[in-house]
């Protein structure tokens, strides 16, 4: 793999992304397509990752965290992506399940449960999508009934990374009035404000996950489905106050989405060294076909691609590092990032020819894998309708403006 | 116990490396420096042996200023200070001279135990050891794969071609590891971030009390007169298997005495 050469705040940052590299060449991406063929977790993998403390890098130091900005962050989790994009993006996610705590729990919250959660021992996972509820998230069912000391939770969560797995869940569930009596027309869910956040530990009585799904890629991050079986979650576990889970869901959402950012910059990466490699030891013709302006400028579009989306995420990045507001950014930059790596990687593969489109090289692989960046997270239209929106209330802020 | 490891950087073996054509001396600069593969099983061996016997881990290395990215590795791991020879002056210095500069701060930190890798991967002399020992007039122990320390008499096993020698003898002693000997930690964000607060010292040769007359390319004892490209790889021979093919191979290989 080529090495990126990066802009990086500090020493300490350069340190870990040459720890992050040496981890990724001996622990990660060695056995990235053994394990993908067979769909098995490397729950081995984020137990040596924690180890070195790559699992809670922007979290505060006070808490057990790293204390790194995203911009430093993110080049972290590229580099894992770019080794085996399960490994990246399964540590972008756990890092998302600890955002909630971190950014809106009390400072209890704060003090008792994050240590661990950024510790490198556990891992978590996000339950926001429903079956019925994915773009509208919303729209969700799932309900928490106040009950004495606890909540009880009941519903069904879908596309849970790490369903099965984690040791804890972020659970975001309706507190509003129809989660009492959801039969009358009086009590409609009152979509987003009726929305609540929890940390559901994994052990938690009534929780429950499904067989994992049968992926086309990523096969093995274990996606699942999780059932909440009227799962009692005491008061203290309630993160924010009632009402507050849906604004606290789009926040962690518009980190995650520069995660999903830097997993396809490191995918792309991953994609166009390969594609590079071959073209350059393939002969026809009597010359390496890389030697073919076709060819070159096939490597020249895709090269140019990575880097246009790495200096996007960037500097959403930075901006949400110097405390403005990204969410824009994000949406922009995980809309072109992952529709960048669909390309790149597809590429890539008619770089290789036939040998691109069997699983003897790692490019079908990058291909089938780039797809899934295009929906989680926010589907790319979904973040087309965040970037309008911001569009559409800028020229209404504007003088003249309607 | 005062342990000192003394780490070398080096240019990243996975790219090209290349001699300067005016001196005939490493190009440094043209290359990624990393910490010596070897070395990173010294600086292991190190922080167990005082994992099991307390004490402290002193990093030593002597090169230039980018060399300060080695020792930070090293630190990180979880060595307890460094110390940084950097001087014009060593510029060129062969292993000889080397040994020699390494004694003086060896002088100034004083030590039980002194470890290195048996050798570096861009000159691989693999002396450096044996001198630094016989300058100190301590005992060498050399190509270690175990060490084992009780109270002040050190056991370690050497590796050779056939087995292993035990070697035995009393503190404080020179020891260099081989590969064999362990499995190298990585370092954790934490230990990044505490390798910055921890003491580090840089010193020039006036500082160590070394001789400039003794160090540098125009003093050195060996010198190297002419280089050339390794000639490209030959192909190999094929043999063809017709009943006959195990018989080949044995020959092939007995004939490079690997059987």
């Amino acid at each position: 793999m080529s090495k990126v050469e990066r802009e990086l705040p500090t020493p300490e940052a350069a340190d870990l992304i040459g720890l992050t590299r040496d981890l990724v060449a001996a622990e990660v991406a060695p056995r990235a397509a053994a394990d993908e063929e067979a769909g098995r977790f490397p729950r081995e993998v984020f137990a040596t990752l924690g180890r070195a403390g790559l699992l809670g890098l922007p979290y505060p130091q006070e808490h057990g965290g790293g204390g790194q900005p995203y911009e430093v962050y993110l080049q972290v989790i590229e580099e894992l992506a770019a080794g085996w994009l399960a490994v990246g993006l399964g540590v972008s996610v756990h890092t998302l399940s600890c955002f909630p705590i971190a950014a809106y729990g009390s400072a209890e919250q704060r003090a008792r449960l994050l240590p661990e959660m950024v510790g490198g021992e556990l891992l978590g996972a996000y339950c926001l999508s429903e079956p019925g509820s994915g773009s509208d998230a919303a729209a969700m069912a799932t309900k928490a009934v106040r009950r004495a000391d606890s909540y009880e939770i009941s519903g069904t969560k879908a596309w849970i990374t790490h369903g099965g797995i984690a040791d804890y869940h972020a659970v975001f569930a309706r507190t509003d009035r129809s989660a009492g009596s959801p039969t009358a027309e009086a009590d409609r869910p009152r979509g987003a404000r009726g929305v609540s956040c929890f940390h559901v530990p994994g052990r938690t009585a009534g929780v429950a996950a499904a067989p994992a799904e049968n992926k086309m890629g990523m096969r093995a991050s274990t996606t699942a489905q999780m059932t909440f079986g009227g799962a009692l979650v005491p008061v203290d576990d309630l993160i924010g106050g009632e009402g507050d889970g849906f604004r606290i869901a789009m926040a962690a959402l518009d980190g995650g989405r520069l995660g999903i950012a830097a997993c396809a910059v490191g995918l792309a990466q991953a994609a166009l060294d390969a594609a590079v490699a071959y073209a350059g030891s393939r002969r026809q013709f009597g010359r390496p076909v890389a030697d073919f302006q076709g060819m070159r400028f096939m490597l020249a579009d895709m090269a140019t691609g990575v880097a246009a989306a790495r200096a996007l995420y960037l500097s959403a990045a930075r901006r949400r590092d110097a405390g403005r507001p990204y969410g824009t950014e994000a949406a922009m930059a995980k809309l072109f990032a992952s529709d960048m790596a669909m390309r790149v990687t597809t590429d890539a593969v008619q770089v290789l020819g036939g040998y691109g489109y069997v699983t003897d090289f790692p490019v079908e692989r990058y291909m089938r894998e780039a797809k899934v960046l295009q929906i989680v997270e926010g589907t790319n239209q979904i973040q087309r309708v965040v970037i309008g929106r911001r569009l559409a209330e800028a020229r209404a802020a504007a003088p003249g403006g309607d | 116990m005062n342990i000192v490891v003394c780490v070398k950087q080096v240019p990243d073996t996975e790219t090209t490396r290349t001699l300067k054509s005016d001196d005939r001396t490493l190009d440094r600069a043209a290359a990624d420096g990393v910490l010596n593969e070897l070395d990173e099983y010294a600086v292991e061996e190190a922080l167990r042996i005082k994992e099991a016997h307390g004490g402290e881990v002193t990093v030593l290395t002597m090169g230039p200023d980018k060399a300060t990215d080695t020792i930070r590795k090293a630190l990180s791991m979880g060595a307890d200070k460094a110390v940084h020879l950097t001087d014009e002056a060593l510029v060129g210095s062969d292993a000889l001279q080397t040994s020699y500069a390494i004694q003086q701060v060896l002088g100034r930190t004083g030590f039980d135990l002194v470890v290195l890798g048996s050798e570096s991967t861009d000159a691989r002399t693999g002396v450096l050891a044996a001198m630094l020992a016989e300058r100190l007039g301590v005992p060498q122990l050399s190509l270690a794969n175990k060490v084992e320390i009780d109270g002040s008499s050190i056991r370690v096993q050497r590796q050779t071609d056939y087995g292993y020698d035990k070697v035995e003898a009393t503190l404080p002693a020179v020891v260099s590891v081989v590969e064999k000997i362990n499995e190298p930690r990585y370092p954790s964000f934490k230990g990044i971030m505490a390798a910055k607060k921890k003491p580090f010292e840089t010193l020039g040769i006036a500082d160590a009390g070394i001789d400039a007359a003794q160090v540098g390319l125009a003093n050195a004892a060996t010198e190297v007169v002419d280089f050339a490209e390794a000639p490209p790889r030959e192909r190999g021979q094929i043999v063809k298997d017709e009943g006959e093919g195990g018989v080949a191979a044995a020959e092939f290989l007995a004939s490079k005495k690997f059987i």
